[in-house]
């Protein structure tokens, strides 16, 4: 029995070993296996107009600008993650999840002019599941916009039913 | 100090792998895999078929998402079971480092294939998810990315534990891999919190309520049950095909190994 109590702490000893070597490894490697940066540190820390980066935060509300060059549609927006935005530039389609007050991520690089020029839009949808009847109710009764921001506390509503905002309605 | 701890963990480890000795027995376990069988095929057939169903069909269609949301539905129990999956490798490994216990091996063998198949949805489902909502098929953000390294670990668990003809020791570095790759699991769970992803957090918590509308919770841990019941019945069906094969192999192995004893002698 002794030479079981042994390996189970070698093997305990050797999980504890490679998780620490593994924490250490990722938290030196933080800031590469961040997805984007936020608008903040894009103003802050401008990077080289070549290189490549990905910018994320939310639209601002009211900053989307839509224009069309012949056949391709031209997007000028806002992002901001509540501390500075940055104009992004984008030409093509932009995903159906696009709206002011959503989160995306912007893939392209920082102009000499400040504005991003965007090669790829992507758009981030947050943890928040809601039937359509309960998101139009809370809008209804002024208690949540889009625009500005993610729903009210999930405790709130996350009970109600088509049959509950039908019933409010009247 | 050092005697003292070392007295009073022998007790422990051996009242542990008694417990594990007397559970875990392969002619126990067959025993008791005859009669929970069909229980387990046919609840995970139904509440599979419930969950689905109310899920699919029956639930309302998310107010950005549309009916692109019904994916969860099918990619959240997938991505559960993938890690909950490995998490049973890792457990069998250690089992299997520290007491040797035979019925642990062969569950790491019959669980690997299953957990890879789990993980491979999970994958596939979220790529189909991606591309209409987020406008990307794949992105190599830390969530997408450790749950890519999850599936590759279980492809080489499976291919390291039949690599070797002595098969204890295919047992034995497969165990250590599960038990390595085990830190990869903390990873995924985290990696929404940790770092900035493409990737949503979780909606469902221990500590908070969950931020999604009870219509779509309810079919969802359904549908979550109906999974969990489903992988479990087929890492059962397996081992149990596996003690068997393993005992015939033993029965069929041993009056040669016999002869050739007499031979040599």
């Amino acid at each position: 029995m002794k030479r079981k109590t042994r390996r189970l702490w070698l093997v305990i000893a050797c999980v504890a070993g490679l998780g620490t070597a593994a924490g250490l490894t990722l938290s030196a490697f933080s800031s590469n296996i961040q997805l984007f940066m936020a608008p903040s540190q894009v103003v802050d820390h401008p990077p080289a107009a070549d290189r490549t980066i990905r910018l994320g935060g939310m639209v601002v509300a009211g900053s989307v600008k839509r224009e069309r060059q012949g056949e391709t549609p031209i997007n000028l927006f806002q992002v901001t993650d509540g501390q500075a935005a940055v104009t992004v530039r984008f030409e093509g389609i932009l995903p159906d999840l696009f709206r002011e007050g959503q989160s995306v991520v912007a893939v392209g690089s920082l102009e000499p002019d400040k504005t991003f020029v965007a090669s790829e839009v992507l758009a981030k949808h947050d943890e928040t599941y809601m039937p359509k009847e309960v998101a139009e109710a809370l809008q209804k009764s002024g208690k949540w916009n889009p625009k500005f921001g993610p729903p009210p506390d999930a405790a709130s509503w996350n009970a109600m039913t088509g049959k509950d905002t039908a019933a409010g309605k009247n | 100090m050092n005697g003292r701890t070392l007295s009073a963990t022998p007790t422990l480890t051996e009242r542990a792998g008694a417990l594990f000795h007397r559970y875990a027995n392969p002619g126990r376990f067959l025993r008791l895999g005859d009669r929970i069988q069909p229980w387990l095929t046919w609840s995970a057939v139904i509440i599979t078929l419930i969950g689905l169903g109310w899920g699919l069909f029956f639930s309302p269609a998310d107010w950005q998402q549309g009916d692109s949301v019904r994916i969860m539905y099918v990619h959240v129990p997938c991505a559960w079971l993938s890690s909950s999956g490995y998490f049973a490798l890792a457990v069998c490994s250690v089992l299997s480092l520290v007491w040797k216990h035979p019925l642990a091996d062969l569950a790491a063998v019959e669980i690997g294939p299953v957990g890879a198949c789990v993980t491979a949805t999970c994958l596939a489902t979220g790529s189909l998810w991606g591309k209409p909502m987020w406008g990307t098929w794949w992105v190599w953000d830390a969530r997408l990315t450790s749950v890519l390294v999850l599936f590759f670990l279980y492809l080489g668990h499976i291919a390291l534990i039949h690599a070797f003809d002595d098969q204890q020791r295919g047992y034995r570095a497969a165990a250590i891999l599960a038990l390595a790759g085990a830190v990869d699991l903390p990873i995924i769970k985290f990696s929404v919190q940790w770092w900035n992803t493409l990737h949503q957090p979780a909606s469902i918590t221990l500590t908070g309520a969950p931020t999604m509308s009870q219509t779509m919770l309810w079919p969802l841990l359904i549908s979550t049950l109906g999974f969990t019941l489903g992988f479990t019945a087929i890492v059962v069906a397996r081992l149990r095909a596996g003690v068997m094969e393993s005992r015939i192999r033993s029965l069929l192995s041993s009056p040669r190994r016999a002869v050739s004893g007499e031979a040599s002698a």
